[in-house]
């Protein structure tokens, strides 16, 4: 009974009441043991490095093979990283970078300028569902439209490749395809998983700014040039 | 007892401190003023009251017979650290209080939400009509107050006039195409809504502000129309018919609501006319600052940026 209380000495007061037929019900304890005990099975502090990143990667992975495959299903939204969609719109604006930067012409756009369109963008698509009543978190609409930009960017590289080879109308054509393909996908993928949260007769008013949103990135992928 | 300027004490034994009332501090009971296993904060309160004053009366005894100038007794400054405690408690409750309170004013995104409350019939429908205009000019004519269509109207004149640009080289020094596209759009949206409304408010026109941004972003259904036409299309009569048929059936209907909601010749001759004009130079400068054809280019070749 002595050892139990020392580790509990709060234990004892649970059956205490003001009034006798009212008995006071619940646990109030606080197991005051060595703490560390509880803290190492939550702790990640002193894993090594390379555990932790590599730990981040595949759930980012994880979330890429479900936007490549969308089917509707919870997995981006219940445990929602902003990892993915930053590597994503990094690799993007460094892909859109090297156009036809020449200081007199306006080519290509700026490194900022994709990140600024993408996460204004996001933030702009996301206060819209929410203001139509949507039942999505913030960060969880940020997340989705974040990691959906994965299949323009897949475009981005392809097209690189493309004009490579040359930028005549043939490779005209067939980047057209490819980003128009890839524009489709990004949409249809964010749709599967925002559609859910809102009310059946609005999904149209989500969706328009959603296209319009991948519209722009992919009219930005497709009207790259490299400079000579 | 006096308790001091800190704390709202208001009952002679002390009443709850707000951390007990609310909730909002720890969930640990301090075991230091108890000394039995004693549940009812009654007890402890009267405990501590019982406390503070036997000290009290202690000090007081003490100064009665010794020196006034030595006050440091350890009553008193224990009494006195408690005070500045729960004083620096309180204020920082209080400031925590108001800074939520501001944050939830100005933060609130629910104060937008009244005008996004519509459907995609509804959507539809009031685009249509924005072409239609209406003739009763003596009733004031119904304007809607929403915000998700003039929204979506001027992000699809930016994805627009971003098209426009690319397929004509445009050529901007300053600033980037993204940029000025943006700025273009909803400068005019919000600069010649706002214009309107101060002239409106002038000549005590029948207005809000939320409604002539409504009319105003929907009268941009027509502009969408013409450019996305004429930016593929180029031929310039065709842009000038489109011009008078689009742009003066948008203008119109803009113009009649607005006849029917202000009163008196002069009034309405102004504000419709600074209206009208601003509306129609409006897609003129779209079209020709933004979509220069270069002349021996066909129209059907991809765009191509050189250097």
């Amino acid at each position: 009974q002595a050892s139990a209380d020392a580790n509990r000495p709060f234990a004892g007061l649970s059956d205490v009441s003001i009034s006798e037929d009212i008995p006071v019900e619940g646990d109030i304890s606080v197991p005051v043991g060595p703490s560390a005990r509880r803290d190492d099975e939550f702790s990640t502090l002193d894993e090594p490095v390379k555990e932790t990143v590599l730990r981040d990667l595949r759930a980012v992975g994880k979330k890429f093979v479900h936007v490549l495959y969308p089917k509707r299903s919870t997995a981006l939204l219940r445990d929602w990283d902003l990892w993915g969609p930053l590597l994503l719109c990094v690799t993007l604006a460094l892909l859109l970078q090297g156009g036809a930067a020449d200081s007199d012409y306006q080519g290509g756009p700026q490194f900022a300028e994709v990140f600024v369109i993408v996460w204004f963008g996001s933030i702009i698509i996301t206060i819209n569902s929410k203001l139509l009543g949507g039942t999505i978190s913030f960060f969880q609409s940020l997340c989705v439209l974040g990691y959906c930009i994965l299949p323009l960017t897949v475009a981005m590289a392809v097209c690189r490749i493309v004009l490579v080879a040359g930028s005549g109308s043939v490779s005209f054509a067939v980047r057209l395809v490819v980003v128009t393909a890839s524009f489709g996908w990004s949409t249809f993928a964010s749709t599967a998983f925002l559609a859910d949260s809102q009310p059946a007769n609005r999904k149209a008013l989500v969706v328009y700014p959603v296209f319009l949103f991948y519209f722009v990135i992919g009219w930005m992928v497709l009207t790259f040039s490299p400079s000579q | 007892m006096s308790a001091g300027s800190g704390n709202k004490n208001t009952e002679p034994w002390g009443s709850f401190d707000d951390n007990l009332i609310q909730g909002s501090g720890s969930a640990v009971i301090d075991m230091e003023n108890m000394d039995d296993t004693s549940g009812s904060s009654f007890e402890d309160m009267g405990e501590l009251h019982q406390r503070m004053k036997e000290e009290e009366e202690v000090t007081e005894e003490a100064a009665a017979t010794e020196d006034h100038e030595d006050g440091e007794f350890l009553g008193m400054k224990g009494l006195k650290g408690q005070l500045g405690r729960q004083v620096a408690d309180e204020v920082w409750q209080a400031g925590k209080r108001q800074a939520s309170r501001a944050f939830n004013l100005y933060a609130n995104i629910d104060i937008l939400r009244p005008y996004f409350d519509v459907e995609p019939v509804q959507v539809r429908s009031r685009l249509m009509e924005s072409m239609i205009p209406v003739r009763m000019i003596n009733f004031p004519q119904k304007i809607a107050g929403e915000l998700y269509g003039p929204l979506m109207l001027v992000f699809t004149l930016v994805a627009i006039l971003l098209h426009g640009m690319k397929t004509s080289d445009t050529i901007i020094r300053e600033g980037t195409l993204m940029g000025t596209a943006i700025g273009t759009c909803f400068g005019y949206w919000l600069g010649v809504s706002s214009f309107i409304y101060f002239l409106a408010y002038l000549v005590n026109a029948q207005i809000t502000m939320l409604q002539m941004l409504s009319l105003l972003g929907y009268g941009l259904f027509g502009h969408c129309v013409v450019l996305l036409v004429s930016y593929n299309i180029h031929f310039h009569f065709l842009f000038y018919v489109l011009w008078l048929l689009c742009g003066g059936l948008s203008t119109l209907r803009m113009v009649a609501a607005l006849l029917s909601r202000t009163v008196g010749q002069t009034p309405r001759l102004l504000l419709c006319g600074t209206l009208s004009v601003l509306h129609m130079l409006f897609l003129l400068y779209l079209h020709f600052a933004y979509h220069k054809i270069v002349e021996g280019q066909s129209p059907l070749r991809p765009p191509i940026l050189s250097l």
